[in-house]
């Protein structure tokens, strides 16, 4: 989304632990959970304790990947853009094993009720179009596909504001008795994307400390 | 029917017996005891015998005597092993109890801030005889059973919880009801210093927590006001020191932590079906067939579940309690009073 030129990091060292780093923190959550549920501390249904970690796990990972082109503007530093790509990867990653431990652990495989539930639940076909988009950018967010789309790419990966409101849409429907965690979501979602709207984006570089 | 009333000369609960006889029908049993017959012998088990690892409570010494004389498996699923007993961990560690938050284990992590010694109920309404009542007051005349029931969850996943209580049309009939008295109205305590889910500004729930059942479905025999579950008093977190247990209908009607039951002629508006009527209605009846607009009613996840195993069976007509409540709505479109 940025206009700046992607520079080679291959053969930094500092670039490669740093992208290491990243990638063990966002493994991290779910060996965690399934270290949890392997060893029966994950409750009476941990199928469900699955689904709803690595749901809001997913949120988590769009939310952070949303954050770094304005991050990059406010700091210029580097490492914020080097690693866009691959959270955006992980929300896809999060986004698959959310529905996966649906399918699964939910619904015990049975596809029939799969196929009726998505048709009969507004927030069930409100989330897997947001895994498709996901799936769309995730394919298109290599550089053989950036450079076949050319100036179509990023207008294309400009979606992913669509797709955050989408996947805050399937989770507002699916809250009971209580908005605050949403809300909180809510809020720093509506924070990033006014962060791109063009006179807050033309500010930040000018809020950029040394 | 898959629960069985220890009472094997009576087919239909509902077919409401003179009190005198429903209230020896324990009596009776005894003496049929000897016949065996598959019956759960009363006193057979213990409660010292049968939870060995449910931690020790802290209840009152009163509570700790009627306990120490509940009727034992007065009630019990027909099938044990289909029906099995949940683990008490995840009976008390896996609730729904949004005054102390919302995700599942926030009752267990918080409700341990509820003071519920002394404790009182306000008995109000169309009674002639009301007032506010000690807990002790109010449990101590009748006799603690133990009722091995399904719970249902509108959420579509059960667990089977014996629970320590009485009848709830115990209560009533000492509180002697006017003829104008045709719905019973529960309410829950409101006190966010102790119950930090009523702190929160965001919360969709006005409280109190408000649950109602038409006056047949209170004096049902099924319909008990718990005070206990695993042979011990109730965990905070399983709505201490008294609920309601109404086992053929959604966990919601169960209220919890119950301050006060009014006797009212006009249906109340029990708290879900403010927040959503087209949702959760009155009745709440278990009903495989009328889903929740949300989500499948026709099965459960019988729990605890594992992984590769959800344990998902089929939800029954009044959660297999047909037999003795069906007769309630005999004549009502339950797609319409969900």
């Amino acid at each position: 989304m940025g206009s700046h030129t992607r520079r080679s990091p291959h053969g930094q060292t500092k670039w490669w632990i740093w992208r290491a780093g990243v990638f063990l923190a966002a493994l991290a959550p779910l060996l965690y959970w399934s270290w949890m549920v392997a060893n029966n501390a994950a409750g009476p249904e941990p199928g469900r304790y699955l689904l709803l970690n690595i749901g809001t796990g997913g949120l988590w990972m769009l939310l952070l990947t949303l954050c770094l082109t304005p991050l990059t503007k406010l700091t210029r530093w580097k490492g914020f853009a080097l690693i866009r790509r691959q959270l955006g990867l992980w929300a896809l990653t999060y986004a698959t094993l959310h529905l996966l431990s649906y399918a699964l652990f939910i619904l015990g495989l049975d596809w029939s009720q799969l196929g009726s539930e998505i048709i009969k639940r507004p927030y069930i076909i409100v989330g897997m179009i947001a895994l498709i988009g996901l799936a769309v950018l995730g394919a298109t967010s290599n550089r053989w596909a950036m450079k076949r789309l050319g100036k179509r790419w990023k207008p294309l990966h400009k979606c992913s504001y669509g797709i955050l409101g989408l996947v805050l849409l399937h989770f507002f429907w699916v809250v009971r008795a209580d908005m605050q965690e949403w809300a909180m979501y809510a809020a720093l979602a509506a924070l990033i994307m006014a962060t791109r709207l063009p006179p807050v984006a033309r500010t930040l570089p000018k809020l950029r400390t040394r | 029917m898959l629960i069985k009333i220890a009472k094997p000369s009576d087919l239909h609960e509902s077919d409401v017996t003179p009190e005198s006889i429903y209230l020896s029908r324990r009596r009776f049993m005894g003496g049929m005891a000897g016949l065996g017959a598959g019956l759960a012998l009363s006193g057979r088990v213990h409660a010292s015998d049968a939870y060995t690892d449910v931690p020790e409570g802290n209840a009152p010494p009163w509570l700790q005597e009627k306990i120490s004389e509940t009727e034992w498996r007065s009630v019990t699923p027909t099938d044990p092993d289909k029906d099995r007993i949940a683990p008490f961990d995840d009976a008390s560690g896996y609730n729904n109890f949004f005054e102390f938050g919302t995700d599942k284990r926030d009752p267990a992590r918080h409700a341990g801030s509820l003071q519920t010694q002394p404790w009182s109920v306000v008995v109000d309404g169309e009674v002639n005889n009301g007032g506010r009542i000690a807990l002790e007051d109010l449990a101590k005349p009748s006799q603690f059973e133990e009722r091995i029931y399904r719970l249902r969850c509108v959420e579509a996943w059960s667990m089977v919880i014996p629970w320590l209580g009485i009848p709830l049309a115990d209560i009533i009939r000492r509180a002697e009801p006017t003829s104008n008295a045709k719905y019973v109205r529960f309410e829950t305590l409101v006190d966010p210093e102790q119950m930090r889910g009523q702190r929160s500004s965001f919360s969709i729930i006005e409280w109190p927590y408000v649950e109602g059942l038409r006056m047949d479905e209170a004096m049902h025999p099924l319909t008990i006001l718990a005070l206990g579950m695993y042979g011990r008093e109730l965990p905070n977190q399983n709505g201490a020191p008294l609920r309601l247990v109404v086992p053929w209908k959604y966990g919601f009607k169960s209220i919890k932590s119950i301050v006060r039951i009014s006797l009212v002629e006009e249906q109340p508006l029990n708290s879900w079906q403010q927040i959503a009527a087209d949702e959760y209605g009155f009745y709440a009846n278990v009903n495989p067939e009328v889903d929740h607009p949300r989500w499948s009613q026709a099965t459960e996840r019988r729990l605890p579940n594992s992984l590769f195993n959800t344990n998902t069976i089929d939800t029954l007509m009044f959660n297999g309690y047909a037999d003795e409540v069906a007769e309630l709505y005999a004549g009502m479109d339950l797609r319409k009073h969900y």
